[in-house]
């Protein structure tokens, strides 16, 4: 106590220059001009509009990802004050004044410059030299694809910083482990690694792979810790939950709360609306939940409905009905039953009206009180307008010859009588005797005749039909499906007994006032659910490429262009340091190879310490590059360039790693040492040559005249920008 | 339109016919419907799209039932499609024992090709069929059953042969499985008790019963195994007779599993990462020298690398020389393939030598698999390159491939006898007209609708006049001007004139509103690829005199590669439609849905392949139970935990065993979810195998070491001997109960109380 007045109080700083230094260079490298070109550059386009609608409140879902990464980029937005109102349509489109273009690009800026540090930081835990460290934090420096990819409002260089991060607070985690377990900073560090995953997942689902790498080495090295005989099973098992706490449980609550932060941001209709269940529009303001506030939650006989199909592909529609009927004969010379045509219409229309009629009474009004309709229930579905009978019957439908065409049935006399009962099942009930709810339940429409269910089956109608989208009896159901599916969005109780009333009741908008709001878990899941079910067209982009052209660097992407002068951007990798990264790996693999085999037959060439860091060392940097490589073979969406980019800073790390062990166990005179070293001077400066001579295409500025521009072209399959004179 | 793909149109809308079986109902014509197109064109949506993307869709107008040929013919791809979208097809009848069920159409018909001789083509390497072909032969079946459509009736056709042969194959499965658990366990019960599973499951009987590859595969795959495992064993006596002959077995039965179907592959992983471990092993052991180790490693490769290959390329040797009549599918292949066909137009083929202004011409792609350059009445949609008519290729010999040679800037009909002949000439420019649509070949500065980065191609113009961008200028390669053109022999370019891109195929497959077939570009690359040379293959020309023509014949590596080619691209095209209910492959462990064999209604005879759910819950359970065993085993190991000389006996068992097991397992079963093609149910077949393999294996060790808890050992064999009791009963029983599935049921639906199944439907997504 007090202890302080007798003796001064002492603060000793230590600072790492290195660290400092090579921190400084990192941000000057990526913040210069960050605001220039003070236009769209190329994905930004894409990114934009979610930071529009982050600013506005507007609900969105992209299917490219998680919403960490998007709300670090709105995060920038909001910092720089941005309204939102800027129409994200064209690359290279001038930005209006009102957008803070230095705040938007500056956290991704931010994170590539912190890359740097990290990179050096990661081969000092690694336990290999400064200078080697030194080293692998310039290649990072003067890599010219990560500057370009980190200098706009992209999500790569915000992965590929929260990716090593990860990787840094791990290794610092196992380099305590071994005399400090439980100590404050290992919690730090262990608690910093998880949060670094769940991050890194957050941002690109890309994260995952490297998270899973993590979890792997964790894995192997509890495995020895498990061997440890000097551990007792108590201390045991709290090193485990520890690790499971860290890098598990936390990671996942993490990746949940983004959402929940995302859906807590974005309260307002807007866009992708559709795309989500009627229970999910509900919930968001305006939209859906200004037609269906208040309405009666139960289905009566004598409701009027419309009913929404729940699979939204291709489009999300009604079920539909018009008086036009169908074609006695196709095309193909196929009769058909020449019935009034339902079909699934994809706008807002009063025939999409029905009413849920009782088959033994005759009214069309709701009695008092009114009586629900509960799972298992036999109805009829009348057409509001035409008040024609939901109907299906022994006929092949109009395009899909295996299953029963749909009509609303039309008695033409012809011993064709009507098969108009459906029993209704609700899929997502509780208990057999639940009551059928607007929105909340998920209906199946059994025909009590045939057992056919009413089924969208995507396929569109010709002319006749006014390309409306095909409704069907599917007899052979097999299991659930969502376009057997329906769910009633909008809904009133029927009052008109007469048909004209009727009509001018169903022209009237609904309104009454009650609201149902789904609890967050629900909306997790449905919107998680369509993250990664929602498929984009695939298509090839004019800058697409093959996993193949990547690591030799086969292909480039045209960023941006100057509208008048051929002053231009383009995410191009320093040739230099991804030929070297690429035979250093395979350095790294041949070498491995040999030593394996030989120590196999008990030859030891370099000793047991050098191995194990060597064998360490190898799992991060060649695994790192391996999960982030390999799986895009597998994959079947549309491959960019800025793809490789995280596997490349694994690759450049291990560069240096190489050189060192080279340098320390395979060059053995000194003579060779010296040589060695005049080499890899040699080569540096080649690799800052390269920098400086591609530095034009990534900042964008100076403009290259024609031949300056033609002489960049050191691949003929790289596309760089040559104006017509 | 020609008669096989006929054949195959009709053959597919026999199935859509049965598949709703309502041909009385008035307005719906029953007859027409077999002449109408199967599957009518959907045509694509041009309402807008709600969600970013902006508007795609449009669709072409209504393909002319003549003319629209995107089904290959019976057994190709597409009808595979029908048969997944028809869900497994439902017969009139089903099998009863006269009659074809489910997919015995595909492969009892190419059993009768082999007999025939015909050529055909298929998604799977040849051996299964062959041997069914040789099964039939032998059992005197005359390969005249059509095999149309499931429930036809065999009548006098000799059938049994075929279909004795497969459950042959498939009961040889259990002592297959049963030596290898025993030689994996030394347990004689765990053996008893993997075989039991095996001979009362269900599904492994139904699936024997009939005319399918599978039997043969898991047939072989379990010999594979087998060896495998007798190999391991006879580690001790390297080189001796058994050593070797068990080494050459895994061998054979490895070309035998990927002779069948191309998911053999995962028992040769299986086998190459055991014999990886055994090398590691012998390399770690320093008192065998390295010449020792060479000799092992040479054994090795010659048994289970060169062996295999030497058997896989005799299988097709074998399938070439046998098929040397021209059949179904001969458009898949190359010309010079073509021309080695019995009674295919390429065969002895006598055409006029040398390409002629005003010729009738169809161009094939020189790119493995690649088609027929190929027009149709139909525009490519809205959104996608120019609305003009599309320009694919197409695998299929068509009508809609013939393309007229004309001369670029006069349209003087040539083919008035006063005319002379004109000969086309390397870097003369020319015109291509599309005979049926009298459209000329296009291309422009639009982007392509796949490769985005070349030029979209299309047919422009009406009766012959379009504008300058339907020039092309035609090159032979390797020649110098003025050169005549040969037809087959000469390999062309066709370079646009205006834009200088070459005409080419990317081999990408085009969506729906290109019915599935291939897409024809114009790149701006100039790379000398396969994928931009074209050759001309029919040439008609009634001014020219015929010369008959020996094509160079392709050698048997060539022919090799390009069916492997070809059957790469077929199984890529397996694609599941939109909207479509397919299986799931975690459906398939908890026995999920099972797939009908034949039957609908409650008259029919039905046959529905399901697993016997006690006995699939049970592996199931068995797996998680598998691991927990593992790991703890594991961690007690690594702890230091001292066992008793049993319990490591047991732990050798369940780590070293029941760890090949549970590898082969996940081998068979979890590549099955990175496949973007139809998967059906029966695909985990071979994983249950293994499955129930671990299922005996685990089991008996876990009431061993339970019974290990009662002291006196007479008490411990009775407790066990009880526990194995139990689990054998429980498996009779759930037999009796699920038996009428592989046998037939008739009568009311298992969803109507009445029914004697009543009761057994646990799930609702079964349908018996």
């Amino acid at each position: 106590m007090l202890g302080f007045l007798k003796e001064p109080v002492i603060l000793t700083v230590e600072i790492n220059m290195n660290v400092m230094v090579l921190t400084l260079m990192g941000l000057i490298s990526r913040l210069w001009r960050l605001s220039y070109p003070r236009a769209v550059v190329f994905d930004e386009v894409y990114y934009g509009q979610f930071v529009s609608l982050y600013m506005k409140r507007i609900f969105f879902v992209d299917d490219s990802g998680p919403p960490f990464g998007h709300m670090l980029l709105a995060l920038g937005g909001y910092l720089g004050g941005f309204d939102g109102n800027f129409l994200w349509n064209r690359i290279g489109a001038e930005y209006s004044m009102n957008v803070p273009v230095w705040s938007l690009r500056l956290l991704p800026a931010l994170a590539g410059a912190l890359c740097v540090p990290l990179a050096y930081q990661i081969l000092v835990e690694l336990q290999f030299s400064h200078c080697a460290a030194l080293g692998a934090a310039l290649l990072i420096l003067l890599e010219n694809s990560l500057i370009t990819q980190s200098r706009f409002m992209l999500l790569e260089s915000i992965l590929i910083f929260f990716i090593l991060l990860a990787v840094l607070a791990y290794l610092k985690f196992y380099n305590l482990q071994k005399h400090s377990s439980f100590s404050g900073s290992w919690w730090f560090w262990l608690l910093l690694t998880g949060v670094a995953c769940s991050c890194a997942v957050g941002v690109k689902y890309m994260g995952l792979f490297t998270y899973i790498l993590l979890l792997t080495i964790a894995g192997l090295h509890f495995w020895h810790v498990i061997g440890d005989q000097n551990l007792s099973n108590v201390s045991l098992m709290c090193h485990f939950l520890a690790r499971t706490l860290a890098l598990i449980v936390i990671p996942v609550a993490m990746y949940v709360s983004f959402f929940y932060v995302h859906l807590t941001l974005l309260y307002r209709s807007g866009p992708h609306d559709q795309i989500m269940t009627s229970a999910f529009q509900a919930s968001l303001e305006g939209g859906l939940a200004r037609i269906t506030q208040g309405q009666p939650l139960e289905v009566a006989y004598g409701s009027q409905i419309t009913l929404r199909n729940v699979l939204g592909k291709p489009m999300q529609c009604w079920l539909h009905s018009h008086t036009n009927t169908y074609p006695i004969r196709y095309e193909n010379g196929r009769g058909s039953s020449h019935q009034q045509q339902v079909t699934c219409y994809p706008f807002k229309d009063v025939n999409n009206w029905w009413i849920v009629k009782d088959p033994g009474m005759q009214q069309l009004v709701v009695s008092n009180p009114p009586r629900p309709v509960r799972h298992g229930h036999i109805v009829q579905l009348v057409h509001g307008i035409t008040t024609r009978y939901l109907n299906t019957h022994d006929v092949a439908a109009p395009l899909s010859p295996h299953s029963q065409e749909v009509s609303c049935y039309i008695d033409y006399n012809i011993s064709m009588p009507a098969q108009n009962l459906w029993r209704v099942e609700i899929v997502n009930r509780e208990s057999d005797t639940d009551v059928w709810k607007t929105i909340l339940s998920e209906v199946r429409f059994v025909h009590v005749n045939t057992s056919a269910v009413l089924k969208l089956s995507g396929a569109s109608l010709p002319e006749w039909g006014y390309r409306q989208l095909e409704v069907v009896g599917e007899k052979l159901s097999k299991g659930y499906h969502q376009s057997m599916v329906w769910n009633v969005e909008e809904h009133r109780y029927g009052k008109s007994l007469e048909q004209k009333e009727r009509e001018v009741e169903l022209h009237s908008p609904t309104q009454m006032d009650i609201s149902k709001n789904l609890s967050f878990m629900a909306k997790f899941t449905e919107l998680q659910w369509k993250i990664l079910t929602l498929k984009n067209e695939e298509t090839e982009h004019k800058y697409s490429s093959s996993a193949l052209d990547w690591i030799t660097m086969d292909t480039n992407i045209a960023y941006w262009l100057h509208p008048t002068s051929s002053a231009q951007i383009h995410l191009l990798g320093n040739v230099v340091t991804w030929t070297s990264a690429n035979v250093a790996a395979l350095v790294y693999v041949c070498l491995s190879l040999w030593y394996l085999v030989r120590r196999r037959r008990k030859i030891y060439d370099i000793p047991e310490d050098a191995w194990q860091l060597w064998v360490s060392a190898g799992g991060i940097c060649v695994g790192g590059w391996a999960v982030n490589y390999l799986p895009f073979f597998g994959m079947e969406k549309t491959l960019f360039l800025y793809h490789y980019l995280p596997a490349l800073t694994f690759q450049i790390l291990l560069i240096p790693i190489v050189l060192q062990h080279i340098s320390d166990h395979l060059c053995r005179s000194v003579l060779l040492k010296s040589m060695f070293t005049a080499l890899i001077v040699a080569w540096f400066s080649s690799v800052y040559f390269v920098y400086s001579t591609f530095s034009p295409v990534t900042y964008g500025e100076p403009s290259l005249s024609v031949t300056e521009l033609k002489d960049l072209r050191w691949k003929d399959s790289w596309n760089i920008l040559i104006r017509k004179q | 339109s020609p008669a096989g793909s006929a054949a195959a149109a009709a053959a597919a809308a026999g199935l859509h016919l049965h598949a709703c079986p309502a041909a009385r109902s008035p307005g719906r014509s029953g007859p027409s419907a077999a002449g109408g197109a199967p599957g009518a064109p959907p045509a694509a949506a041009t309402l807008p799209r709600p969600s970013r993307g902006g508007s795609t869709g449009g669709s072409g107008p209504r393909h002319p039932p003549q003319l629209r040929l995107p089904l290959p013919p019976p057994g190709g791809a597409t009808a595979r499609l029908v048969r997944a979208g028809a869900g497994p097809v439902p017969g009139i009848g089903g099998p009863r024992p006269g009659r074809a069920g489910w997919d015995e159409t595909h492969f009892g018909k190419m059993g009768s090709y082999y007999i025939n001789r015909t050529f055909f083509f298929d998604v799977h390497p040849p051996l299964g069929k062959m041997l069914i072909g040789l099964a039939g032969y032998l059992s005197g079946y005359d390969g005249t059953f059509p095999f149309q459509k499931p429930g036809d009736r065999y009548e006098q056709h000799n059938y049994m042969g075929m279909r004795g042969f497969c459950a042959f194959l498939g009961s040889c499965l259990v002592p297959l499985v049963y030596l290898t658990v025993l030689e994996l366990s030394k347990s004689l019960p765990a053996a008893l008790l993997t075989a039991f599973i095996l001979i009362f499951d269900t599904g492994c009987i139904t699936l024997s019963q009939y005319i399918l590859l599978d039997p043969i595969l898991m047939f072989f795959v379990m010999g594979a195994v087998l060896s495998m495992v007798k190999c391991n064993s006879c580690a001790d006596r390297p080189f001796s007779a058994s050593w070797w002959f068990w080494m050459s077995l895994t061998g054979v039965n490895l070309a035998g599993a990927m002779g069948v179907k191309f998911v053999g592959l995962f028992v040769v992983l299986l086998v190459g990462l055991n014999t990886m471990h055994d090398l590691w092993d012998l390399l770690g052991n320093l008192s065998l020298s390295l010449v020792m180790f060479g000799k092992h490693l040479l054994a090795r490769v010659l048994c289970l690398i060169l062996l295999p290959l030497a058997l896989y390329t005799a299988m097709f040797a074998v399938h070439f020389t046998v098929l040397n009549k021209s059949g179904p599918g001969d458009g898949f292949f190359s010309s010079a393939f073509q021309s080695q066909l019995i009674g295919n137009n390429l065969h002895n083929m006598s055409v006029p030598e040398h390409l002629a202004y005003g010729s009738m011409v169809t161009m094939k792609n020189l790119r493995m698999a690649g088609g027929y350059l190929h027009s149709h009445w139909h525009l490519y949609p809205e959104g996608i390159g120019a609305r003009q008519q599309q320009v694919t290729a197409y695998l299929h010999k068509d009508l809609n491939n013939l393309w007229i040679v004309k001369k670029h800037h006069s349209d003087t009909d040539l083919s008035d006898p006063s005319i002379p002949v004109e000969f086309v000439r390397h870097g003369d420019i020319i015109r291509l007209e599309h005979k049926e649509t009298s459209r000329n070949l296009h291309s422009h500065q639009h982007e392509a609708p796949l490769t985005r980065k070349h030029f979209q191609v299309t047919a422009y113009g009406i009766n012959g006049t379009g504008d300058s961008n339907d020039f092309w200028r035609i090159e032979v390669v390797g020649r110098k001007a003025e050169k005549l053109i040969r037809v087959l022999r000469s390999q062309v370019r066709l370079i646009h004139v205006a834009t200088g891109c070459i005409l080419g195929s990317s081999g990408k497959i085009l969506p729906k509103w290109g019915w599935e077939q291939l897409e024809v570009t114009c790149t701006p690359y100039l790379k000398e690829t396969p994928n931009s040379l074209w050759n001309f293959e029919d040439h008609i020309n009634p001014k020219l005199p015929n010369i008959s023509l020996d094509v160079l014949k392709p050698s048997f590596a060539e022919i090799l590669l390009e069916s492997h080619m070809v059957m790469i691209q077929g199984n890529t095209a397996l694609k599941p439609k939109d909207n479509e209910v397919t299986s799931k492959p975690w459906h398939w462990p908890i026995n999920y849905q099972g797939l009908r064999f034949s039957g609908v209604n409650e008259t029919d005879y039905r046959v529905y392949l399901l697993g016997n759910p006690v006995i699939w819950w049970l592996n199931l359970v068995t797996i998680g139970l598998y691991l927990l065993i593992t790991v703890s085993t594991a961690v007690a190991l690594k702890r230091g935990v001292q066992l008793t000389s049993e319990h490591k006996e047991l732990s050798r068992v369940v780590l070293r065993g029941g760890g090949q097991i549970m590898l082969g397992w996940l081998l068979h079963y979890l590549p099955f979810f990175m496949m973007g093609r139809v998967l059906y149910f029966h695909h985990y077949f071979p994983a249950m195998l293994f499955s129930s393999m671990l299922t005996g294996i685990t089991w008996d060790t876990l009431l061993k070491f339970l019974a290990g808890f009662w002291s006196p050992s007479t008490t411990a064999k009775k407790v066990y001997g009880a526990g194995f009791l139990a689990l054998v009963l429980l498996i009779i029983y759930s037999f009796y109960l699920f038996h009428p599935l592989s046998y037939g049921i008739v009568g009311p639906m298992a969803s109507d109380p009445s029914s004697p199944m009543a009761g057994l439907r646990w799930m609702d997504s079964w349908e018996f």
